[in-house]
């Protein structure tokens, strides 16, 4: 019973041990770009050590059972007459329900340093019907904030491009360019079907609605140029709807903004 | 028809079936019309396979270079149309839950034997328009899904026949659901009680209510968005006003129960599998019915989670990730049973336990990271990716299309009274098992690192890891060569089964293999223990 009972102890270890070298050793995911995806990692890393070890735990019951019960050659009868036991079910209920609501909170709280809990259009004046609605997307900075900012960016979708909108220097953009290390807000709306920004280094993404504007806000944090992919089907080139996203440092950001820049026309 | 028993037909000679034409014939016989539903799913399973054999043809190198991109759209359309609507749903309940429920409940046939035949017979005409569709004009090409105003744009011939071919299916798909309710409320044996039933009848139990309460939703919005297409109005249709997000939570409220009325009838066929092979009762009988109901009721308030980048309020995100983790609590309960139902077995390595034990790893793998996409942060980036190609594989394929092979080596003796041939079934198992994780297992790192979902093209670096996928596609398409030898020898070679070759205790096998018209040459058992393996009531069935 006892030597039993220390194989069971070593392996047990040995699986955890095993999920959390993997967890911590294996990178699955793509650069890191913005103040996102290190708390999206961060998340990832101890979903996929729990996945893991409950994953290696389960085959491993299954691929012993399958060995160890297995019937030998010319063995009759049946097994124990087992038919259940109420304190193991109360156990295996428990244990997950109290693993799962751990992460639920765990993923909230995560969801909120992302800024995914803000209140985007929390001014109930702007709800009057011709003032259009705007619907949820990831902030990071309040409304007010956006106003003050000139990093606000319209984005405007349609089969298959993204086009930027700069309204502060009066001008659209094929790429988006920003400076690194600042907020940024986008307005977002499609002009056709629905389509979806997705940057995999930032991991956020927010779909692109017809008549609906979503805000999407992102502070990337490392210069480099990366893929704005749309993710949802908006038809036969969705595949190739693709823009890209140049984080800069700022000095090069205002070069490029002010020679892009056009004068107010005075009427 | 009915269940009280006719004395005097009991002294007469059984009825026996008539020729393997019956098949073809608007048959009232609740078995005849669960092995039409099983035969058209499948052959319907051929061809959603070809066009998933296209798609991993086409993403085998990055450019759009195998077919025209409209064509891919309407290939991948039909192929996740065909494979949920004539294949798996068809399948884990129409198919079986004909062949079945009436045995488990002890009647001699279905409650609504002619219901039964139309809800059969709607299948292969709606089945056939759709993929007609493609030589009209094309067939849909906006996704399963089929979001507007996407649906509404694309061409609209292919649009509506699709519309209409899934609104027959719905259909079907309610009256079989109502059929099941009738039956096992209502035709019960005298003296059978609900918690004697097997657990297959607890499944589908669960399965058609999600049915009866979710499927006229979809019909419902389906009926609209034709509007939209035809008539100009404007429900879902921005340019008039409408709201695209509404037509996204009306379809997901029917078809997140969806993913439910395909694997709560996998999860009551392995249960009846898993005893029988491993000569031990089914651990945990009572808390498998409450997680099922559980499943059932959770079931129906986790529908937003596929719109999580939508534009749905913080709010709605957090309550429908709470939600959506905790049906892992109940699903995770029957995983726990199965395990323990194998634990101190005397289990027989054959087909159909192998099938069914690829199901239990596979679905593990599917159920976990169901539950990390559950949470919005983490889903808000692998959302529409080839994460969630890969998850839901994972679940309908890994899961439920395994437990349907399971199903078929359980099964075919008692259809047949011919047994499989162990050495290619177990051949079908391992190269289904490898070629399924080398196709699909990969497909999440693609997903994780910027690939997204439903396209012909991509960027050059992914190019390896798809053409593993590939690869692995290929197997499963070779996968199918060993079982069709195999059925079609061993329906006319096969070595003869007996009754009961598994000498399993469900009710089923305690009548000839195959089964005379009427079920039972007499009164139908009363089985009170369909699970007491390892009891006396088993060591009398092994003198039948």
């Amino acid at each position: 019973m006892l030597n039993k009972n220390i194989y069971l102890i070593l392996i047990i270890s040995l699986v955890f041990a095993t999920s959390f070298w993997i967890g911590f050793n294996v990178n699955l995911l793509p650069a890191e770009a913005s103040i996102n995806a290190p708390i999206y990692d961060e998340l990832f890393k101890i979903l996929f050590i729990i996945g893991l070890i409950i994953f290696l735990g389960m085959t491993i019951a299954v691929i012993y059972s399958l060995f160890k019960f297995r019937k030998r050659n010319n063995q009759i009868g049946d097994g124990i007459a087992l038919e259940g036991n109420l304190s193991l079910e109360i156990v295996w209920t428990i244990i997950p329900s109290i693993i799962v609501l751990l992460i639920g909170l765990y993923s909230y709280n995560i969801y909120d340093r992302m800024g995914g809990m803000k209140e985007l259009n929390h001014n109930h004046e702007m709800m009057s019907s011709n003032t259009e609605k705007i619907w949820a997307g990831i902030s990071q900075t309040s409304d007010n904030e956006i106003a003050i900012n000139n990093l606000s960016i319209e984005v405007s979708a349609m089969q298959f491009a993204f086009l930027f909108n700069y309204p502060k220097g009066n001008f659209i953009s094929g790429e988006l360019h920003v400076p690194v290390d600042q907020k940024i807000s986008m307005k977002m709306e499609s002009k056709d079907v629905i389509h979806a920004f997705w940057v995999p280094e930032f991991r956020i993404k927010q779909d692109i609605i017809p008549g609906q504007p979503t805000i999407l806000n992102f502070t990337p944090t490392k210069v480099g140029k990366y893929p704005i992919i749309c993710a949802e089907l908006c038809g036969p080139y969705h595949g190739g709807m693709r823009a890209s996203i140049i984080v800069e440092e700022e000095s090069d950001y205002n070069e490029w903004f002010n020679k892009n820049k056009k004068p107010e026309v005075n009427l | 028809m009915t269940i009280s028993i006719d004395p005097q037909k009991t002294n007469n000679e059984s009825l026996q079936p008539k020729s393997w034409l019956r098949y073809f014939s608007f048959s009232l016989d609740h078995k005849v019309i669960g092995i039409q539903y099983l035969v058209c799913g499948f052959l319907f399973y051929l061809i959603g396979g070809t066009l998933a054999s296209a798609i991993r043809i086409e993403l085998a190198s990055p450019m759009s270079d195998f077919m025209p991109r409209d064509v891919y759209n309407q290939v991948l359309t039909l192929h996740g149309t065909i494979m949920i609507f004539l294949w798996i749903v068809p399948v884990v309940n129409g198919a079986f839950g004909n062949y079945l429920i009436p045995f488990y409940v002890g009647a001699r046939d279905m409650a609504f034997p002619r219901l039964n035949a139309v809800a059969f017979w709607l299948i292969p005409p709606s089945g056939l328009m759709l993929v007609a569709s493609y030589f009209v004009e094309g067939a849909a090409q906006a996704g399963w899904t089929a979001y507007p105003p996407l649906s509404i744009t694309t061409p609209q011939s292919g649009q509506i026949i699709w519309i209409l071919s899934v609104l027959l299916l719905g259909g079907s798909s309610i009256f079989g659901g109502i059929n099941f309710i009738a039956t096992i409320i209502k035709l019960r044996r005298p003296g059978l009680k609900l918690m004697q039933l097997p657990m297959y009848c607890w499944a589908m139990l669960g399965t058609s209510l999600l049915v009866v309460l979710s499927t006229p939703v979809l019909a419902g919005t389906l009926i609209l968005l034709s509007f939209d297409i035809i008539a100009n109005t404007g429900f879902f249709n921005p340019v008039l006003g409408g709201n695209v997000v509404v037509y996204q939570h009306l379809f997901w409220f029917y078809s997140h129960p969806a993913v439910y009325i395909m694997v709560l009838p996998a999860f009551g066929l392995v249960s009846e599998i898993l005893p029988v092979h491993a000569r031990k009762p089914l651990f945990g009988y009572t808390t498998m019915v409450f997680s099922i109901m559980g499943i059932v009721v959770l079931g129906l308030v986790v529908w937003a989670h596929h719109m999580f980048t939508s534009g749905t309020p913080p709010w709605m995100r957090l309550f429908f990730t709470i939600a959506t983790a905790f049906i892992a609590v109940p699903t995770g309960i029957k995983f726990f049973n199965w395990v323990a139902t194998l634990w101190g077995g005397k289990i027989s390595i054959n087909s159909a336990m192998l099938f069914s034990c690829g199901f239990i790893i596979n679905f593990v793998f599917g159920g976990i990271t169901g539950v990390a996409l559950a949470q919005v942060p983490f889903d808000i980036h692998v959302h529409d990716t080839y994460f969630v190609v890969a998850h839901f594989h994972y679940i309908v394929y890994g899961g439920t299309v395994f437990i349907i092979f399971s199903s078929i080596y359980h099964w075919f003796p008692k259809v047949t009274g011919k047994m499989l041939t162990e050495k290619l079934g177990i051949l079908h198992f391992i190269i289904t098992f490898i070629g399924f994780n080398l196709c699909f297992a990969p497909q999440h790192w693609l997903g994780l690192n910027g690939m997204p979902r439903r396209v012909a093209e991509y960027d050059p670096q992914f190019q390896f890891v798809n053409q593993i996928s590939s690869l692995g596609a290929l197997l499963m398409a070779i996968s199918t060569i060993p079982f069709l030898i195999n059925v079609f020898l061993s329906v006319r070679n096969g070595k003869d089964a007996g009754d009961n070759p598994w000498k399993a205790l469900t009710p089923e096998w305690l009548t000839s293999s195959p089964p005379p018209v009427e079920n039972w040459k007499g009164e139908a058992p009363l089985v009170e223990e369909p699970y007491g393996y390892g009891k006396e009531i088993s060591e009398k069935n092994k003198n039948i």
